[in-house]
């Protein structure tokens, strides 16, 4: 009864365009995942360079380098542009390179709808940092200067920054809409005959409740952002308090995205952290069923702890003890995957190659992050700690610890499989050690900066922070400069460097360790049965 | 769930495609011009003009490359078995997206409107405030500018808004019964069921346009009316933004089904759609119920 469309049975692996037009036009998981990659690696350094700005302009008391606006312009798009830009692209790329590897699957479940999340991703970034041009043109004052929370009602009163920021956001929401369907239905529905939900690798499951938690916070924070821009231009009163609404509503919304999200982009990170851990223990992971459980019970937690953030706003005690008590009952499951990591390579036979040795690392370093947040859930030390160096030290913790450095040791484990060639390892080690021994000393002074009462986002400072603050600065300029190492590492890999073989490292267990290195433009086209 | 029998198949892998980008460009241009319009910035306007022309050719030409390649036979179990649970999380992120409007109201009413009038009428600026619902708050100056709180007429439940309450639920059971009759490989009833459906989301919408223009021309009911002016425009226009999606979705359906696409066992396109109309459905009676009713 249908009319026959003129459609051929032609083959995808038939003809695919070479050039810029591969990449602008590819439907392939792999080509896909290599651009989220790079576009998170390259973000990373410009987020990075926006940073040493302020870092810069805080060596030293008093004001020297940039005016305070532009100081706070710095610290919004530094902190929009690495979670958003660097750290979530990284975790969707491992997902579209890998997932499908790891599931015995033959591609995304939707790759023309995986082409346009990545493709959303350079105009957001665009409009996040065109205001900064547009400036110099006469046009604005510049980039959103709230920080990345668009607290109302500074962001109501801001300039067209905030406006360009707010399209940001909803487009790289919309992106991240897509992947999350891409990666449910990938997982749901594309895994190899035999693959029970149970087998499934850490990785996916991990990924799994990120696209649950992204499917059901982004939404909210697009809503909320709408609701800006209409006070903003459109004469609607949601945070404003004549017309009936209020300021603290913003940072409901926002939080309710906003925790949820430091999980959205650490969850992938515990998802390949056991992968590499038993990968050089040489001995299964530990606990996985234990660790599914706990990954989810992180998720459903996550969507009811929100109010932490705002302890000090003026809450009804009920909610106080509410969400301090719900927000320190996540670090049990939390102490159960720890538990797990250790017990992984508890009595293994362990060997440290990079990513061993950043796998190590980071479970030392994210568990302090995580300590620390136990510190700042406390409702009577909060009152102290809020809006001080101390929550900025322990999200970089989590965040750069628990998250680019978890990135990087997946970088090193993959990259081989990825290029088909071995990275130099002497200078991987260097990059480690290097970036561990930098990162705390710039971070470990802003536990004490923050103790002894230092604001954060203030672009001077009273005397007595001198020092920690010359400090701080001097390893952020390290911390900088270390990363020029990992570039250096990834390109000449890249390039070239010994064959990796198929398997890569010696325990390493798995789907993806079966193909080849660099594997097939089109890998499992055949389905492998898994028993 | 992957089976035995799907190990020999094949999955529909799309070539490469430019659209994609393209839509991305468009959307760029069109929320950069956005942007310059309500800055008052010239050229924002025909920026807003070009990205929407990008935006629609391309998806044009997407939905035409699915609907050829559906009809082309490309699409198997497998396949068909994506698009359904993409489409079904799909809509839990719409229901995500309406949950943070109803929040917003929520929390207004139940939360900020009487805290405002509970203060010390020593310390407030609010003195003769006195929380009740609808609201357009107490006043005061907003971005430099003083604000009077509007004076203002509630919409009523039992007016229009329950004829619409009616025409949807209405357009729900026809869609119902257009699925009904695809199963029975009945194309009559398939394209009259649908028929009535489009004729009924479009008389949703003209009730709706109506009932704006009242509200704009003679309740005093505007967006700027405070927090009830805001939920009450911000919820029903999205929730109206959606229904004229849904309507076009649905006409796009119906040609298609006029042209003979879709059997009794395939037919995907078309509950994707019914499934997103249901989803409209749901989320009028909540609001009908919290924005209209209580
Ligand atoms: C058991 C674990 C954790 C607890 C109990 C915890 C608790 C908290 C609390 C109470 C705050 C608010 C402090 C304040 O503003 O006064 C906070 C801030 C923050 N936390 Fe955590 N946290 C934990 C883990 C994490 C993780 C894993 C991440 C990220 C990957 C993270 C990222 C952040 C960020 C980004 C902020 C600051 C946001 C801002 O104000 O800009 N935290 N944490
Ligand atoms: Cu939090």
């Amino acid at each position: 009864m249908s009319s026959q469309a003129t459609v051929h049975h032609d083959h995808h692996d038939d003809h695919h365009p070479t050039g810029i037009m591969r990449w602008l036009t590819t439907t392939n998981h792999k080509d896909i995942g290599t651009m989220y990659l790079v576009f998170s690696l390259i973000m990373f350094l410009l987020g990075g360079i926006m940073i040493l700005g302020v870092r810069a302009e805080l060596f030293q008391p008093g004001l020297q380098l940039v005016k305070p606006e532009f100081f706070n312009q710095l610290i919004g798009v530094h902190a929009l542009i690495m979670i958003f830009a660097a750290l979530m692209p990284a975790a969707t790329g491992f997902a579209n390179w890998m997932l499908p590897l790891q599931i015995g699957a033959p591609d995304m479940a939707l790759p023309r709808l995986n082409n346009w999340g990545f493709w959303l991703l350079p105009p957001a970034a665009i409009l996040l940092t065109l205001p900064f041009t547009l400036a110099l043109f006469g046009i604005g004052d510049g980039a959103i200067a709230t920080g990345w929370t668009f607290y109302a009602p500074l962001s109501v009163q801001g300039g067209i920054g905030v406006d360009f920021a707010i399209f940001a956001v909803h487009l790289l929401g919309v992106s991240s809409v897509l992947g999350s369907i891409n990666v449910i239905v990938t997982i749901l529905n594309m895994r190899a005959p035999g693959m029970t939900l149970m087998k499934m690798p850490m990785f996916a499951w991990s990924w799994l409740v990120t696209a649950f938690l992204l499917i059901a916070t982004i939404p909210v924070l697009a809503g909320a952002v709408t609701m800006l821009l209409t006070d903003r231009h459109f004469g609607t009163h949601f945070f404003d308090a004549a017309g009936g609404g209020d300021p603290i509503l913003f940072q409901h919304l926002f939080w309710f995205f906003g925790h949820p999200e430091v999980y959205i982009v650490l969850l992938p990170v515990w998802g390949f952290m056991p992968q590499i851990l038993q990968t050089f223990s040489r001995k299964p992971m530990y606990g996985y069923k234990a660790q599914v459980y706990s990954l989810w019970a992180i998720g459903i937690l996550a969507l009811v702890v929100w109010a932490h953030h705002f302890f000090t706003v003026g809450m009804p005690v009920p909610a106080l003890l509410y969400f301090m008590y719900s927000t320190m009952s996540i670090s049990l499951p939390l102490a159960v995957l720890f538990f797990c990591w250790i017990a992984t390579i508890w009595k293994g036979s362990l060997t440290f190659e990079t990513p061993m040795l950043f796998a190590i690392g980071w479970i030392v370093l994210f568990g302090i992050g995580g300590l620390t947040g136990l510190v700042l859930a406390d409702v009577a030390a909060d009152a102290q700690y809020h809006h001080t160096y101390f929550v900025v030290a322990h999200f970089h913790y989590t965040l750069f610890a628990g998250g680019i450095m978890g990135i990087m040791a997946g970088v090193y484990y993959w990259l081989p499989k990825m290029t088909g060639h071995m990275f130099s390892e002497r200078l991987g080690k260097l990059h480690f050690w290097l970036t561990a021994i930098s990162f705390n000393l710039t971070f470990i002074p802003q536990f004490f900066l923050g103790l002894a009462g230092m604001p954060r986002r203030i672009p001077d400072y009273a005397l007595q922070f001198a020092e920690f603050n010359m400090i701080s600065s001097c390893a952020a300029f390290v911390l900088g400069l270390s990363q020029l190492i990992f570039v250096y590492n990834i390109i000449s890999c890249v390039r070239g460097g010994k064959k990796a073989t198929n398997k890569v490292w010696e325990g390493a267990e798995g789907l993806e360790w079966t193909l080849s290195s660099p594997p097939p433009y089109h890998s499992f086209t055949e389905q492998p049965v898994v028993k | 769930m992957a089976s035995k029998s799907q190990q020999a198949e094949h999955y529909f892998v799309p070539n490469p495609v430019i659209y994609p980008v393209i839509v991305s460009l468009g959307l760029l241009s069109l929320a950069s011009g956005f942007i310059f319009n309500v800055n008052n910035y010239a050229a924002g306007g025909w920026m807003m003009l070009v990205g929407t022309i990008l935006i629609l050719s391309m998806v044009f030409k997407w939905m035409g490359s699915i609907i050829a390649e559906s009809e082309g036979g490309l699409y198997k179990k497998w396949e068909d078995k994506s698009f359904r649970v993409g489409m079904i999380v799909f809509i839990c992120s719409e229901v995500a997206f309406f949950a943070a409007f109803f929040g917003a109201l929520f929390f207004m009413r139940v939360i900020s409107i009487p805290e405002l009038a509970s203060f010390d009428p020593n310390f407030t600026m609010y003195k003769d405030f006195v929380a009740n619902w609808p609201s357009a708050g107490p006043g005061g100056v907003v971005l430099g500018k003083e604000y009077v709180p509007a004076k203002f007429e509630p919409m009523g439940a039992w007016g229009l808004p329950a004829i619409n309450t009616l025409l949807l639920l209405t357009s729900g059971a026809t869609v119902t019964w257009a699925h009904w009759g695809i199963l029975k490989n009945n194309r009559r009833q398939l394209v009259l069921g649908l028929f009535m459906t489009v004729a009924l989301g479009i008389a949703f919408l003209a009730c709706q346009a109506v009932e704006y223009h009242h509200a704009y021309t003679e309740m005093g009911l505007t967006l700027g009316a405070g927090a009830y002016g805001a939920s009450f425009f911000m919820l029903t226009g999205f929730h109206g933004f959606h229904v004229l999606l849904g309507t076009i979705m649905l006409i796009v359906i119906l040609l298609r089904s006029m042209k003979g696409h879709f059997t009794a066992q395939r037919h995907f396109g078309f509950e994707g759609v019914a499934w997103y109309w249901h989803f409209v459905d749901v989320v009028w009676l909540g609001l009908f119920v919290f924005v209209y009713w209580l």
